[in-house]
């Protein structure tokens, strides 16, 4: 049997993972992870088939969204796995290297800026908050904004859908004084967010709010952000969220994690400075 | 991993997507973040971006969102500074740009999926698809 052509599919770079606790995981081919080292430095990596992670093949799984969940969760997974024994720096999906000895070269060059990045982020997970404006999920007081596929009119709403025209009408304002309040308190909420969560957070960055027909979450992303949170201050955080998360109508917070800390590996906005910017 | 969705009432309900993690927070976070160093296999991030363009279509109502006062996102040096670094390559860029920013015209002309006269907006990065970290 020939020998096919390998490459080395980088995840992560890592500081003091022992090599005994590089994780069992199958890896973006299914062939294992291990470990190249260079000094206390160590990057997580897949020997992979060349032919199907060249540009073409890459290309081609990188844009069809099966393939490309498919690859993405298997990175995530093996960053996650990472994540828990050491402190880590994820890698962009689809790092690829000729060889071994080019991912080692990589962290010679590179020792200064990795050494820097996971100073910052040792000792801190990442957490996502995420705070949406969802009329369907707390109807406020009396009227209900969205049929939705139940058709329930609500509290206040009489037999709706077979009224007349003046019905129709009130409906309608009723309706839009209530969008405007579940955006008012959406965008309370999110202010209260930031604010309460940044101050236990060494660094904040916001990313863009979500698209629904993605995330598949009902309502309207206002806020989408990631904090980067001391281990010793997880219950603090968590707890900040789980009060926030059931204070004001028609609204929903989110908070997922921990993750990596994927959004920090370069600096991002300082938690601090967050309200002067304000 | 996730931890169970917050919901008003404080009940518990598992995040949507299976695997136990959100496919949009996955997504977002080995797509858009992360360390970027240049791999001996070169990627055109660019061609990523024909796919998720169309996924990060910001199907918030951002005038809406403005007019709160909600625009973090565009406020967030992150965000913005991106199209800043590296311009020393990809000399067809603008081309491409071209390109991109045509395929974006198109998609927001399409008809609305949610036909609530919600209005499609690009994320204003998306929208200068000038990156190519």
């Amino acid at each position: 049997m020939t020998e096919h052509p390998r490459v080395s599919y980088a995840y992560a770079v890592t500081r003091g993972l022992d090599p005994a606790d590089v994780p069992a995981v199958g890896g973006v081919a299914g062939t294992g992870v291990h470990r190249v080292a260079e000094d206390d430095l160590a990057v997580v990596v897949s020997t992979v088939p060349e032919g199907d992670f060249d540009e073409a093949a890459l290309r081609s799984r990188l844009n069809s969204m099966d393939s490309l969940e498919r690859l993405a969760r298997a990175h995530h997974e093996v960053i996650d796995a990472v994540a828990v024994r050491s402190v880590v720096l994820p890698l962009r999906l689809a790092t690829v290297y000729r060889n071994d000895d080019r991912v080692r070269s990589l962290l010679r060059e590179e020792r200064e800026r990795f050494g820097a990045a996971l100073d910052r982020v040792d000792g801190h997970a990442e957490w996502g908050v995420k705070v949406y404006a969802d009329p369907d999920a707390t109807p406020s007081p009396g009227v209900r904004v969205s049929g939705g596929p139940t058709g329930s009119a609500g509290a206040g709403g009489g037999a709706a859908g077979s009224g007349s025209g003046r019905d129709y009408l009130r409906r309608r304002r009723e309706e839009r004084h209530s969008r405007d309040e579940i955006w008012r308190n959406a965008a309370e909420l999110a202010a209260r967010a930031d604010a309460e969560l940044a101050a236990l957070a060494d660094e904040v960055r916001v990313h863009r709010p979500q698209n629904r027909q993605l995330s598949g979450a009902p309502g309207e992303n206002v806020l989408n952000a990631a904090y980067l949170v001391p281990v010793e201050r997880t219950t603090d955080f968590t707890a900040v969220a789980r009060g926030l998360a059931g204070s004001l109508p028609g609204t929903r917070l989110e908070l997922t994690g921990p993750w990596a800390p994927y959004s920090f590996t370069v600096p991002a906005r300082a938690a601090e400075t967050l309200e002067a910017g304000r | 991993m996730t931890e169970p969705v917050l919901g008003r009432t404080g009940s518990l309900a598992r995040p949507s997507g299976d695997g136990g993690t959100n496919l949009a927070d996955m997504l977002e976070r080995v797509l858009d973040t992360g360390i970027v160093i240049a791999g001996d296999i070169q990627i055109n991030l660019l061609d990523i971006e024909l796919l998720t363009i169309r996924l990060r279509l910001v199907v918030a109502s951002v005038d809406k969102a403005k007019e709160m006062g909600i625009d973090w996102w565009e406020r967030d040096a992150s965000l913005s500074s991106r199209a800043a670094t590296g311009q020393d390559r990809d000399r067809d860029l603008s081309e491409e740009n071209r390109l991109l920013r045509e395929r974006v015209a198109e998609l927001e002309a399409a008809p609305s999926a949610n036909g609530d006269g919600i209005r499609h907006a690009v994320a204003p990065e998306t929208a200068a698809v000038v990156r190519h970290d």
